[in-house]
């Protein structure tokens, strides 16, 4: 990768990703990292932080450094500072490390919560705000999902998507959805006995009853005594591995990892 | 008229299709008998429901069709909504919960943890959501207004109207008028200013605040001595009404304080215990009428206005031509204070006063409505009725407009002892009768000297009683009425009682195993008609089989 792309990759990518969770951050530090100071800060990551924090930096509880969270909100400057002074009365040690060397890895870390991803572009989340909300054959993203107070509720509804799942997550939910889905997000059919069927998202169900959100967002409830089948059905959710071209991908990614919640 | 009437209700029940809520629909809600979109189904507050297939004649084949027990052992004082077959309610002090309103099995529940800060006088309680479009809105405990997905159960947006560490709460049904959400801010027991405030239903900003004392400069601040207006309590706990004809919203206002004791707090004390009439665009006030100045006993004005229009004398009061009556425009009003009032809702006048339970703390009014007290606490005590709990305290009223009739559940025959600047003693042998809170039933021990509880039908033409139902303990459940002419009310006695709107006769009872807290309410799903109260800790449904 030439030198100036990745650098581009990297600024789009921790535009994307990095809101709420090294913000504020400065500015200079954001259009002078290189390649080699993420290098540099893995290095020094995974020689020092490591040994505590494991190698993805999740291992203490409440604290998982590759996807930015902390037992309380950070600034990049408060990080640098604790990698420098350490936590008083905690585990957290001091270290002999300049700003600098310690800025490398608050970068290295914010690269991390952008994640490693299989789409090697730069992703642009204002494309990828468009191609989400474009209207395709399908339908588009917002006929299931739910933004804020537009798009549909029956799917997941990724207002805070960016604070709850990593770059290479999301990524994955586009290439492969059914990889993996979260119980309260499957997607549940029924089968009434006069041959109506009804899909949604499942809400709760008991012996006698079920509770859905239903694809036109409907809350219903059946007597499962007028049911003729039901159950849990593959998702709706198509690969997009073949629709969209690895750019508009990463500029989906990008666009969902910077949305933080309200 | 009742045909098709009929025909609409069953048109509107074959497919339940969620639409949205619109304002229209609101202010509208008597279109549409088997949903109830508001705290007291309609704006106008009358908690009358045009549903017809629950009557007299076969209201004793009731059967319980659900129960959905709360998690929470506060009293469960809300009224829920049911919008299309779908059931909104509130579990103390601020989860909302959305229910098939068929089987009462949950959709999903928004869980609100308030401040620990949120600790309102009179329990940790919530009387219920109000709904807008696909969105419902709370006040909580800790004096937030928090707008909630319908759908979903996600909160929209979360607005601080007052500081809970302050003593301020929130435990009413916000009112909806237009596209706006209007709310009342409660701890009057305490030394707040009390406030009554509108915010934009879509984003949760305040449009417009109109305090409840005047501030230096303003009409009314001359009623409260030196600077006593500035923690003169005068809160706002209960939902208001609208008046489209007019633009008008109304509330009813709660005590000044401290509650006891006027000493620090010389004159009127505007607008504590009054309704004021407000545009519902700006705030500004149009007119008010205030049911007891200066008060040292609590008597809370918080009751729902309750809008009618009925046939009046013509003429003044001084100067009425005989029987002659035209239509008029009137808001009724039974009082925390015992007395019962109609008042021309466009201009506030005085039409008529009368007390509705034993009351001695008045012997009438002035042409213009102002009461002539006649008792006051004093060092060493007077006997004062009704109760610091009141004729009635905050239980919603029922109007029907076929019978004409005013619905009340009240306290009969009970009396304070009021000590300056003390807390008043109970004129009762049993102090049991005073308790607040529990929700539980508790063993009855008063005889037919003390106070009881009792559902009267009062002509609001001349504020006399048609016909009463006693029970042996007090109430503090409302009323509801609905076009089969049956009255629906409870009591602290755990039962939820079906009366003849007629004659108050009992036509049916269900044990329900913990006080009635709350005013009962009517749907339809599927063309069934459904009766719903909430009791102890539970909210129940029962229906013909």
């Amino acid at each position: 990768m030439e030198q100036a792309h990745l650098t581009r990759w990297l600024a789009v990518a921790l535009l994307a990703t990095g809101l709420g969770i090294f913000a504020p951050r400065t500015a200079a530090a954001a259009q002078h990292e290189t390649a080699a100071d993420l290098l540099d800060g893995e290095r020094a990551f995974k020689n020092t932080c490591a040994n505590c924090h494991g190698p993805d930096g999740d291992v203490i509880p409440g604290i998982d450094l590759g996807r930015g969270r902390f037992r309380r909100p950070m600034t990049e400057e408060d990080l640098v500072r604790i990698i420098r002074t350490g936590i008083p009365n905690t585990p957290m040690p001091a270290s002999q490390m300049t700003v600098e060397q310690a800025q490398k890895i608050v970068a290295y870390l914010r690269n991390r919560a952008a994640g490693v991803r299989s789409s090697v572009v730069a992703g642009d989340p204002l494309r990828g705000k468009t191609a989400f909300e474009r209207t395709t054959t399908s339908g588009g993203c917002t006929s299931c999902h739910r933004v804020g107070s537009s798009g549909s509720r029956v799917g997941p509804d990724l207002t805070d998507v960016g604070s709850r799942r990593s770059a290479v997550e999301i990524e994955r939910a586009l290439l492969d959805p059914a990889a993996e889905v979260a119980p309260a997000n499957r997607s549940y059919r029924v089968v009434l006995k006069n041959g109506t069927t009804v899909t949604g998202r499942l809400l709760g169900h008991d012996t006698f009853s079920v509770q859905l959100l239903d694809s036109r967002e409907q809350l219903r409830s059946f007597a499962k005594s007028d049911l003729r089948e039901l159950g849990f059905v593959a998702t709706p959710m198509p690969s997009y591995r073949a629709t969209m071209t690895p750019q508009e991908i990463a500029d989906v990614v990008s666009y969902l990892s910077s949305l933080r919640g309200q | 008229m009742r045909r098709a009437l009929r025909l609409l209700v069953v048109l509107a029940l074959v497919a339940p299709l969620q639409a949205q809520v619109t304002f229209d629909r609101i202010l509208h809600g008597d279109r549409e008998p088997q949903n109830w979109l508001s705290y007291s189904g309609t704006l106008m507050n009358q908690r009358f429901s045009p549903l017809t297939q629950i009557t007299t004649a076969n209201v004793k084949n009731l059967q319980q069709q659900w129960v959905w027990q709360a998690k929470s052992l506060e009293k469960f004082e809300a009224t829920p909504l049911v919008v299309d077959g779908i059931m909104y309610t509130v579990q103390a002090p601020n989860d909302v919960v959305a229910l098939d309103a068929v089987t009462g099995r949950v959709f999903w529940t928004f869980a609100y943890a308030p401040a620990p800060e949120g600790r309102p006088c009179c329990g940790k309680v919530n009387r219920g959501v109000a709904i807008l479009d696909d969105t419902l809105y709370m006040g909580t405990i800790d004096a937030h207004l928090i707008a909630i997905d319908a759908k979903s159960g996600k909160a929209l947006w979360n607005t601080t109207v007052a500081k809970a560490s302050d003593r301020y709460s929130i435990t009413s049904s916000p009112t909806i008028v237009k596209d706006k959400v209007i709310i009342g801010i409660g701890g009057g027991d305490g030394p707040i200013r009390g406030h009554i405030s509108a915010f934009d239903a879509k984003t949760g900003k305040e449009v417009w605040r109109f305090y409840t004392i005047p501030g230096p400069g303003e009409p009314g601040n001359e009623t409260w001595s030196g600077d006593s207006w500035k923690t003169g309590g005068v809160g706002v706990w209960n939902a208001g009404a609208y008046d489209p004809e007019t633009n008008l919203v109304f509330f009813g206002t709660g005590n000044p304080a401290p509650d006891w004791d006027g000493r620090n707090r010389l004159g009127d004390n505007l607008y504590s215990d009054s309704v004021v009439a407000l545009d519902a665009d700006t705030g500004r006030l149009k007119w008010h009428y205030q049911f007891t100045p200066h008060d040292e006993l609590d008597y809370d004005s918080t009751q729902v206005p309750l809008l009618a229009d009925i046939q009046w004398p013509v003429g003044t009061a001084s100067s009425r031509s005989g029987q002659e009556m035209r239509a008029r425009k009137v808001m009724l009003w039974a009082n925390r204070n015992g007395v019962m009032y109609v008042l021309d809702r466009a201009t506030g006048e005085f039409l008529k006063g009368k007390p509705f339970v034993k009351t001695n703390w008045l012997d009438g009014f002035d042409a213009k409505g102002r009461p002539h007290q006649v008792k006051f606490p004093s060092p060493e005590g007077t006997l004062v009725h009704p109760h610091v709990h009141g004729g009635i305290n905050w239980a919603p009223p029922a109007f029907s407009p076929r019978t004409g009739w005013f619905y009340v559940a009240s306290w009969e025959n009970s009396g304070i002892v009021a000590v300056t600047g003390q807390f008043p003693r109970t004129a009762s042998a049993n102090t049991q009768q005073t308790a607040m809170g529990q929700t539980n039933l508790v063993p009855f021990y008063n005889d037919s000297t003390e106070p009881f509880g009792v559902v009267r039908a009062y002509d609001p033409k001349t504020l006399e009683q048609v016909w009463e139902f006693k029970m042996s303990d007090i109430t503090w459940g409302g009323t509801l009425a609905t076009a089969g002419d049956v009255v629906f009310s409870g009591g602290r006695e755990g039962y939820f009682l079906a009366l003849d709107a007629k004659t108050g006769a009992l036509l049916w009872k269900a044990s329900v195993g913990g006080q009635v807290n709350a005013g009962a309410m009517s749907y339809a799903v599927n063309g069934k008609q459904y009766v719903a109260i909430a009791a102890g800790n539970a909210l129940f449904a029962y229906a013909l089989p």
